[in-house]
């Protein structure tokens, strides 16, 4: 358990580290340094992860397409968390019919398979980054709103909520200073797993085409060019497949580790022995 | 009355939080004779529950038992086989609990679960064991038991629920009954019901009961003899109408000053209730209190000094 | 009796809408509140008791404000608190404040202590900084704190030190009336008498008045000036302390005095109870407790009937002709 956190925190950071430090770290420039003579090359000690069909090196693609693939990630998740944490913070404190439109419309979205809702908002707004980032931004916060407003249902009956209203204090500031605050963890929790899950529908996307354009590396679109190249030149579809499935495994490691360590029953009772209470 | 042998014998029963944790029982002494009542009081934290546990055989981790015996009929309990300990247990030894809600399966009914005793315990088969759960609950004074057995635990008041715990727990006549603060969830007319049911079928039975409460009036009210516990130690033990009458522990006498009774007000403004740290000064409930129990005949009072 | 009371409510009556037990079937309506009448005179306790689901707490939400009533009218110094013409939530704190139940659910375990009292200061402009600060010290050392817990976090307190600061809490905005909902119910017999002592020492120093809510006889004896029994959603006694516990005499006050397990029955064996009351020849009690009544039914034709002074009960209409 403490093992897979940290597993997964050195992955995350490999990622990230390797992101921000793409310019320094890669050996070559990920669109102009195509060489045609020097395609489809084995790894070798020039290109650590071999060269694509264009004769691009795919480690500096791989090291440059995490910059898109975090953004993606995280960015989106933002979007997802926000709109999920407002939305389902609101309806379980309000209830009646606003929590009724709110449990709908999170029905209704998990009914969809979010992908092809993802490709039907790529498909009216067109491809690129920030259609992107709204596409996906706007079709992941199901959960996120389910597991807020659960949560906000039972604080809300506590009597700290009731005892800040009797203090005249606003439902607006109710909602960010009581409840927040107390579902924190919850919400980073799922947030983590939603961007392992942001990454792989980025990946998805760009894949079939309408993600990121070429030839702005993601890891997406390279498994599109590497697709021919699957017995000629294999590394350049296993390179960026394996720095999905590491920053994926990583972000939900990570994901599980922080719900383990902010799970109350798994903390260890400070000051008094709770478990010795009779 | 001549000292029979007692039924259960606890001697240095201690409890550990962990391998090497803080001790939570710090050697109990006790002993419960055939059909008695005998009422274990103390605050939260005393290690009351705990005791009863431990002789139950149900302590969950890190608790455990680091030391001393518990006898039952010539037989050390914390000596036996896994088995032979559960064998026991609902047969000879049974206990209920404070919240019948979540000792009672949610999806079973509660006739199959009064029958299931008779089941593991007698090897009777599922339709006489029905019968017989029908009579257990027309027992423990359930109105038309043969409909209400066919019920689940969320069609039942809290207080019908204790009592169908109780047919459970007395479906197999066991020589000792653990009653774990088992009125502290009922309103308190329901409470008056429960623990009345609880001595007369005891009684009758001639089932011995240890409670365990925090409640002074109901142990007051159910018991012959009262051990009064604060943080894992036995510090009193007397008959309960001396124990009542004159307390001799400070902390007793404290834990008696510091409850109002019922018809005690005068009139004439309100007074201000003794607080236990005014009669018992912070020292003499320090830590490392002495736990010297004192055994002089067991009618007699034990004080730890 | 002449002068206006503190606080007034008004037949107040509270209904819950019942799930549908069949699509074709109306909804029933649980009736938790059911014409509730009290008044609260100034520096005097009046206790609510009854056992659960009798209505006694949500009598407490909507004194609070936490809980519309259906029906009813809740007067503050002879002006309303709730429907038409109520205070805001923010001014509406100021006159009445609550202590809850439970100490472990009513901090919000996120938050220090002394930051849940500035909150409160701040909110209502009533200070700021240092001196807001110095505030909070002061109410924590008369609560029975000392000041720099102020910067601790509700888990690190025991149950009766966070009662302590639920109290502080209840009076950072120097309310006069504290809804005392069950404040003793969670806590250790040796904690309870602390913090009996606490609130007794505060309503004199503070001049406050205090609704109780409570199932605990011998305690609501021990500090009430006045007592509401209350049964499946209704006032079925009330009266002064000492009339209350001297000649209890509706069927159910006198089921539930004799209910209370006594330290004192070992001694002189059964406690005796005390006599009832006379009430008017013919009359009947309402509601009847022979039968659990249920509480979707309208109300029956009853009310309180004065048996003597201050001291009334309820009794069904028709025996009275």
């Amino acid at each position: 358990m403490r093992f897979n956190f940290v597993f997964g925190l050195t992955l995350v950071t490999i990622v990230v580290l390797g992101a921000i430090f793409a310019p320094l770290l890669a050996p070559f420039h990920p669109i102009m340094d195509a060489d045609l003579m020097s395609s489809q090359l084995p790894p070798d000690g020039v290109h650590l992860m071999g060269t694509d069909n264009q004769g691009r090196d795919v480690l500096s693609r791989v090291l440059y397409g995490a910059r898109v693939s975090l953004m993606v990630g995280v960015v989106s998740q933002i979007i997802n968390s926000t709109i999920g944490a407002a939305l389902g913070i609101s309806a379980g404190y309000f209830g009646g019919r606003w929590d009724d439109f709110v449990n709908g419309l999170t029905n209704v979205m998990l009914a969809i398979p979010s992908l092809v809702f993802a490709l039907a908002i790529m498909a009216v707004l067109g491809p690129g980054l920030p259609s992107l980032l709204i596409a996906l931004g706007l079709t992941n916060w199901s959960w996120t709103c389910r597991i807020a407003r659960s949560s906000t249902l039972s604080l809300k009956s506590q009597s700290f909520v009731l005892a800040a209203k009797s203090a005249g204090f606003g439902d607006w500031n109710i909602m960010r200073t009581q409840i927040l605050p107390n579902i924190v963890g919850p919400l980073l929790v799922i947030g983590t797993l939603g961007i392992g899950s942001a990454v792989l529908a980025e990946a998805a996307l760009s894949f079939l085409g309408i993600g990121i354009r070429p030839p702005t590396p993601s890891w997406g679109n390279m498994l599109t060019d590497a697709r021919e190249l699957l017995r000629s030149a294999p590394w350049a579809a296993i390179f960026p497949g394996l720095a999905i499935f590491a920053t994926v495994l990583g972000f939900n490691l990570l994901g599980d580790g922080l719900r383990d360590m902010l799970d109350p029953h798994m903390r260890t009772a400070r000051g008094d022995a709770g478990a010795a209470r009779a | 009355m001549s000292n029979p042998d007692p039924l259960l014998s606890v001697r240095d029963l201690r409890v550990k939080l962990g391998r090497h944790g803080a001790h939570i029982l710090h050697g109990i002494s006790l002993d419960i004779l055939p059909g008695e009542t005998y009422g274990l009081v103390g605050e939260s934290g005393s290690g009351k529950s705990v005791t009863g546990l431990s002789i139950m055989g149900l302590l969950k981790r890190p608790l455990n038992v680091a030391g001393g015996s518990i006898h039952y009929q010539d037989q050390n309990l914390l000596k036996l086989s896994r088995r032979a300990r559960r064998d026991l247990r609902g047969d000879r030894i049974a206990m209920i609990f404070q919240e019948p809600m979540t000792a009672l399966n949610p999806v079973v009914s509660i006739g199959n679960q009064i029958a299931e005793m008779f089941v593991i315990h007698r090897g009777m088969g599922w339709t006489e064991a029905r019968l017989r759960a029908v009579e257990a609950l027309d027992s423990v004074q359930v109105p038309s038991p043969a409909e209400r057995a066919r019920a689940y635990p969320h069609q039942l008041s809290g207080g019908m629920r204790q009592r169908v715990m109780i047919a459970i727990a007395l479906a197999c006549r066991p020589d000792l009954l653990i009653a774990d603060e088992p009125t502290t969830a009922l309103d308190v007319t329901v409470q008056a019901g429960v623990l009345k049911l609880i001595h007369e079928l005891c009684t009758a039975e001639g089932t011995a009961v240890l409670l365990v409460s925090h409640d002074l009036g109901v142990i007051a009210n159910m018991c012959q003899r009262v051990g009064v516990m604060d943080r894992g130690r036995l510090i009193e033990e007397q008959d309960t109408a001396a124990l009542f009458s004159n307390p001799l522990h400070p902390y007793t006498r404290g834990l008696l000053a510091a409850r109002p009774r019922l018809g005690s007000r005068v009139e004439g403004g309100r007074k201000r209730l003794t607080e236990l740290d005014e009669i018992v000064p912070d020292g003499a409930r320090g830590h490392d209190a002495p736990t010297l129990v004192t055994p002089r005949g067991r009618r007699e009072a034990r004080v730890a000094a | 009796m002449t002068a206006s009371p503190l606080l007034e409510i008004r037949d107040l009556s509270v209904h819950f809408p019942l799930p549908r037990t069949s699509m074709f079937q109306p909804r029933e309506t649980l009736r938790a509140v059911d014409h509730v009448s009290l008044t609260l005179n100034e520096g005097e306790c009046l206790s609510i008791v009854g056992e659960s689901g009798c209505g006694k707490s949500t009598t407490a939400l909507a004194v609070m404000g936490l809980q519309e009533p259906t029906v009813g009218r809740i007067l503050y110094r002879g002006k309303p608190l709730n429907g038409p013409g109520a205070p805001s939530r923010k001014d509406r704190a100021r006159i009445a404040q609550m202590v809850f139940q439970d100490p472990f659910a009513s901090l919000n375990p996120r938050i220090s202590i002394g930051r849940m009292l500035m909150a409160q200061l701040a909110l209502h402009d009533l200070a700021k900084g240092s001196e807001a600060r110095d505030r909070v010290a002061e109410m924590l050392t008369r609560v029975g704190l000392s000041p720099d817990h102020a910067s601790r976090f509700p888990h690190e307190f025991s149950g009766g030190q966070r009662q302590r600061i639920g109290i502080a809490r209840a009076l950072m905005l120097d309310p006069r009336i504290l809804v005392l909902d069950e404040p003793l119910s969670a806590l250790d017999v040796s904690i309870q008498a602390q913090i009996i002592n606490l609130l007794m020492e505060l309503q004199e120093r503070l001049k406050l008045s205090y609704i109780m809510i409570s199932h605990d006889l011998s305690v609501v004896e021990h500090v009430s000036d006045r007592v509401a029994v209350m049964y499946f959603g209704r006032v079925v006694e009330e009266g002064g302390w000492k009339s209350v516990f001297a000649t209890p005499t509706h069927p159910y006050t006198r089921r539930l005095i004799d209910s209370v397990p006594d330290m004192d029955a070992v001694l002189s064996d059964r406690r005796q109870l005390p006599p009832a009351a006379p009430v008017p020849s013919g009359a009947r009690f309402a509601p009847d407790i022979t039968h659990r009544p249920d509480p979707r039914a309208p109300a029956d034709a009853s009310g309180l009937v004065e048996i003597g002074a201050g001291h009334r009960v309820r009794l069904a209409m028709q025996g009275m002709t």
